[in-house]
């Protein structure tokens, strides 16, 4: 189990003052000038070294993406921006971050900003987190006062603002593009990548789009070393992160823990196990709703890590385990995630539009068995029909679920669809 | 069919918040005032408790955008709301993390308690009922949101009393309504008990 003094979030649960007074107590703002002093490729250089992988669910190297900004400032200003739209189900890791830790996300803004050459940061939190942006608001006019943001910043002679932007309940604007969108005052519809941000972003400018959970860990890493973060997890899949374990255990809890981790050891230790003991378990989601399900076999042995759930047709995603007993009725779970998603879907590309609400209809049809076998069929279809057709991945998202429980657990369907048809007949 | 008689002739900002309303202009670049549709849209519910037409106009008007390009925006996105609400707005998430720890329960206790099922407001005006999708609280499941603040940790029992609470002018104190440590699991965390901090103070 990581050590204590390996945890980089030290007031996850809030025991501590969130302010800047306790911030400082836990080590942030610490010796901040003399690691901008090392320079930008200096710091880039690190956070590849340390092999910080995306916090946001697609776990792309932090210290890789930095690199892709110009490497100088031309007629077009740098933005660095902050994707804090957390709204994947089954997710709440960066919402105790940025009420509970906000200058460490502060801090973090202002070192990203300098290595990518930006003056300006935005924070776009989703619209729901209203307490979480009052402290973050706090949080920002504190470092202000205190000369460690604003101009020459913690006298680093870099000149650094950041913003707090809320959002308004959709959960599209989690997607960086349609985030920008959004930002930039329209609808938050993605826009179609190539140009991807770092060449064309906010206002048509240089911009970096990172989850918070990687700024925020940034700090610590580069007081810390690269060798000290690379040297937790497992190659490829390095460092700490923050696991939010939700649905059917003894005691849903967010906690932090060293990636690759095995999944039964994350609940068993941390979440007080699966309600009714692990032998109740039906399946688990291992990283938020858009990612495929898990049956009990796979459980068994997976360890919490990009690659090692890539190898199981799943994924890490943000790390949101929901767990499913065996009182689960799965075809209703994964209904009203069909239904999540049509309610999300932005409306730009037809196949999402037409084909969520398509799917939805059909999941809550498969809820009760008033169906045809060969509509299981039909169903899997008009999931391959949106899967990769549209500019986003929301399609996706909205196809996986239904495919995992068609692959995992097609006998359900099928029993209920008999079960129905016998009454019917009977009738 | 829809009716506009709830439609107000005009709309003004106050003048706290046109002078929040500067500030979050001044937060973007020269020329991208259009950014701040979202925060203005914000004052103007925060103010009227929703967002009509009239406010709409006197948005576009400031942030020299069209008037139909901020009605994009305010039917865009599902926390502005186009028509009056009540003075709480009890948003209960149904989806699945939620589901899994008795979200059926919470609902049926709010539509119960108030007398009034999904989008519909009570007729004094009082109280709101919505669902809404996951608010990102999901270790802390089921949940509601009553204007700013997330009651989590809920089953019937403390759904209702939380209702009840509000119902006779009360303000229930936010968050779990079990006991627990917001996201720490219940009983006492299981990380971060060996730390200490040097100069803290609560």
């Amino acid at each position: 189990m990581l050590r204590d003094s390996d945890r980089i979030f030290t007031n996850l649960y809030g025991l501590h003052d969130w302010r800047l007074a306790g911030a400082r107590a836990r080590g942030d703002w610490n010796g901040t000038k003399e690691l901008l002093a090392k320079g930008r490729d200096w710091i880039i250089d690190e956070m590849k070294n340390s092999g910080l992988r995306g916090r946001g669910g697609a776990g792309f190297p932090t210290g890789v993406k930095w690199s892709f900004m110009p490497k100088t400032e031309g007629p077009r200003p740098h933005y660095l921006v902050v994707n804090a739209d957390e709204g994947e189900p089954g997710t709440c890791k960066d919402r105790e971050m940025m009420r509970f830790d906000p200058h460490k996300l502060v801090e973090g803004c202002l070192i990203a900003g300098f290595a990518i050459g930006a003056h300006t940061g935005y924070i776009y939190i989703r619209g729901e987190f209203i307490r979480e942006a009052q402290h973050l608001e706090f949080a920002i006019e504190e470092a202000r006062a205190a000369g460690l943001i604003g101009k020459n910043a913690c006298g680093s002679g870099w000149d650094f603002d950041v913003h707090v932007h809320r959002g308004a309940g959709a959960y599209i604007c989690g997607e960086e593009s349609a985030l920008i969108e959004s930002l930039e005052g329209k609808k938050g519809q993605p826009r179609l990548k190539p140009p991807f941000p770092a060449g064309v972003g906010l206002y048509g400018c240089p911009t970096t789009v990172n989850n918070v959970e990687s700024i925020a860990v940034a700090p610590t890493i580069l007081r810390r070393g690269a060798s000290w973060f690379s040297g937790l997890g497992k190659p490829n899949n390095t460092g700490t992160k923050v696991f939010c374990i939700s649905g059917h255990v003894n005691k849903p809890c967010n906690v932090e823990e060293e990636m690759g981790i095995p999944l039964k050891e994350l609940i068993e230790k941390h979440a007080g196990g699966v309600r009714g003991g692990w032998d109740n378990l039906l399946a688990i989601i291992p990283g938020g709703s858009s990612v495929p399900m898990l049956n009990k076999a796979q459980c068994e042995d997976v360890t919490m890590d990009f690659d090692a759930l890539r190898a199981m047709r799943s994924g890490l995603g943000t790390a949101a385990v929901i767990v499913m007993d065996r009182s689960t009725d799965l075809v209703r779970g994964i209904a009203r995630l069909s239904k999540f998603y049509w309610h999300e879907s932005c409306g730009q590309c037809t196949p999402c539009r037409e084909g969520t609400g398509w799917m939805a209809r059909m999941m809550q049809r498969m809820v009760t068995g008033d169906a045809e076998l060969s509509e299981i069929d039909l169903l899997e279809e008009v999931t391959r029909q949106v899967e990769g057709h549209t500019i986003c991945a929301l399609g996706d998202a909205a196809a996986w679920p239904i495919q995992g429980l068609i692959r995992t657990f097609r006998p359900e369907l099928e029993r209920r669809i008999k079960e129905r048809q016998d009454k019917t007949q009977a009738a | 069919m829809s009716s506009n008689s709830h439609e107000p002739e005009s709309f003004a900002f106050n003048a706290e918040m046109l002078e929040k309303a500067k500030g979050y202009i001044a937060r973007y670049p020269a020329g991208r005032q259009q950014s701040a549709v979202m925060p203005l849209l914000d004052l103007a519910q925060r103010q009227e408790g929703w967002v009509s037409r009239a406010a709409m106009e006197v948005i576009a008007e400031m942030l020299d955008m069209a008037p139909i390009r901020v009605e994009e925006v305010a039917t865009f996105y599902t926390m502005y709301n186009r028509k009056p609400v009540g003075k709480f707005h009890v948003q209960v998430c149904t989806n699945l993390p939620c589901m899994l720890r008795g979200s059926d329960d919470v609902v049926a206790a709010a539509k119960a308690a108030l007398g009034v099922g999904f989008g519909e407001m009570t007729s004094d005006g009082l109280f709101t009922l919505s669902e809404v999708e996951c608010l990102g609280a999901c270790v802390n499941a089921p949940m509601m949101q009553i204007n700013d603040d997330y009651y989590e940790d809920l089953d019937a029992g403390s759904t209702k009393t939380v209702l009840d609470a509000l119902k006779r002018g009360e303000t229930p104190k936010p968050g779990p309504q079990n006991g627990r440590q917001f996201s720490c699991a219940a009983g006492g965390p299981s990380t971060l008990t060996e730390l200490t901090f040097q100069t803290e103070k609560a």
